[in-house]
């Protein structure tokens, strides 16, 4: 099927979805690019506590530290790692498609971007089962091979699980917002001279991908060899 | 609006580009180098998120405002780093007083 351009949906001449509060497009847009960069600014200080005491705990417990990262499945890591990035190529192309007012792709990329989302989840609740069968989930129920590590390990499962849990919240969060944008497309809200809720939900989503970027060599790759 | 539409071959490139250094990664963490394991895998996934925020991100083509929102998220992310790894590495530096 043809292109659908959705600039049609803009009527009376108007830029739709300008409030009377800025003078022009252009500033709202920057004005939304901004305010959503200050909201991912609060966002990267949240994440940076949690990788702050990673750091400290490694540079802690180097022993304990190498031993747990043997129980990392490096393969199923790597390929939500491409997962993640394909996701957000496509995000982009859907960000593109919004910005040239074609509505189908929009459509498409965006739900191709939810299903990338979905297969992440899915591996990730795979590698989490295998953590559970396992005993290594941090409480009561915690066994660990190398009794030395019992109480250390405990700590960077922990931080493991919160680490991961918490980027897992943003990607759950994340298809909420980006199944709303599909919701918002199939109805003509967004035109070429307006999308900035892709365009805003994309900067979210790619900084979603962004702590992927360093969780995955900081939990599953340092440490495996020595 | 008057943003520039970035070619598809662009976005593929970083793409490509990001598919390429997690491989790397993989790769370069399969090798003993030590420190150096730790020092690589970093460099890597800095490269990474600085493709995503210039090219996904469209900082390439942001305000100047927004840019410079970005870099002081990097700075205070330095102040919470420094600071409490100061205080962590220090630890034992000087011999408890003698009131202590």
């Amino acid at each position: 099927m043809a292109d659908i351009d959705i600039s049609a949906a803009a009527h009376h001449g108007e830029v739709p979805g300008l409030k009377h509060h800025f003078d022009d497009a252009e500033q709202q847009y920057d004005t939304s690019t901004l305010g959503m960069w200050v909201f991912l600014i609060t966002e990267i200080m949240f994440f940076g506590g949690m990788f702050a005491s990673y750091t400290i705990y490694r540079n802690m417990y180097p022993g304990a530290f190498a031993s747990t990262s043997r129980f990392m499945d490096v393969t199923l890591g790597a390929i939500n790692t491409a997962v993640l990035i394909f996701s957000s190529f496509t995000m982009v192309l859907g960000v593109r498609s919004a910005q040239l007012g074609r509505k189908k792709p929009l459509i498409v990329y965006l739900l191709m971007t939810m299903a990338l989302g979905c297969v992440f989840l899915g591996i990730k609740y795979v590698e989490y089962h295998t953590k559970w069968v396992e005993h290594h989930i941090p409480g009561p129920g915690f066994h660990y091979a190398d009794a030395q590590y019992v109480h250390q390990a405990q700590i960077l499962f922990f931080l493991y699980f919160a680490m991961t849990g918490m980027h897992a919240m943003h990607m759950i969060v994340g298809l909420g917002l980006v199944g709303t944008l599909v919701v918002m497309a199939a109805r003509n809200r967004f035109s070429k001279e307006w999308y900035t809720p892709v365009d805003i939900i994309g900067l979210y989503w790619h900084f979603v991908d962004i702590v992927w970027i360093f969780l995955f060599p900081l939990l599953y790759l340092i440490g495996h060899t020595s | 609006m008057t943003h520039p539409v970035v070619p598809v071959r662009t976005y593929a490139l970083v793409f490509l580009a990001l598919i390429v250094l997690t491989v790397t990664t993989v790769a370069v963490s399969k090798l003993e180098l030590g420190e150096y394991n730790f020092i690589c895998a970093m460099t890597i996934a800095v490269i990474k998120a600085s493709l995503v925020v210039w090219f996904f991100m469209h900082v390439r083509n942001a305000t100047s405002m927004t840019r410079l929102f970005v870099v002081a998220a990097l700075f205070w992310m330095a102040i919470l780093f420094v600071f409490t790894l100061s205080d962590y590495a220090s630890r034992g530096w000087l011999p408890k007083p003698s009131w202590w």
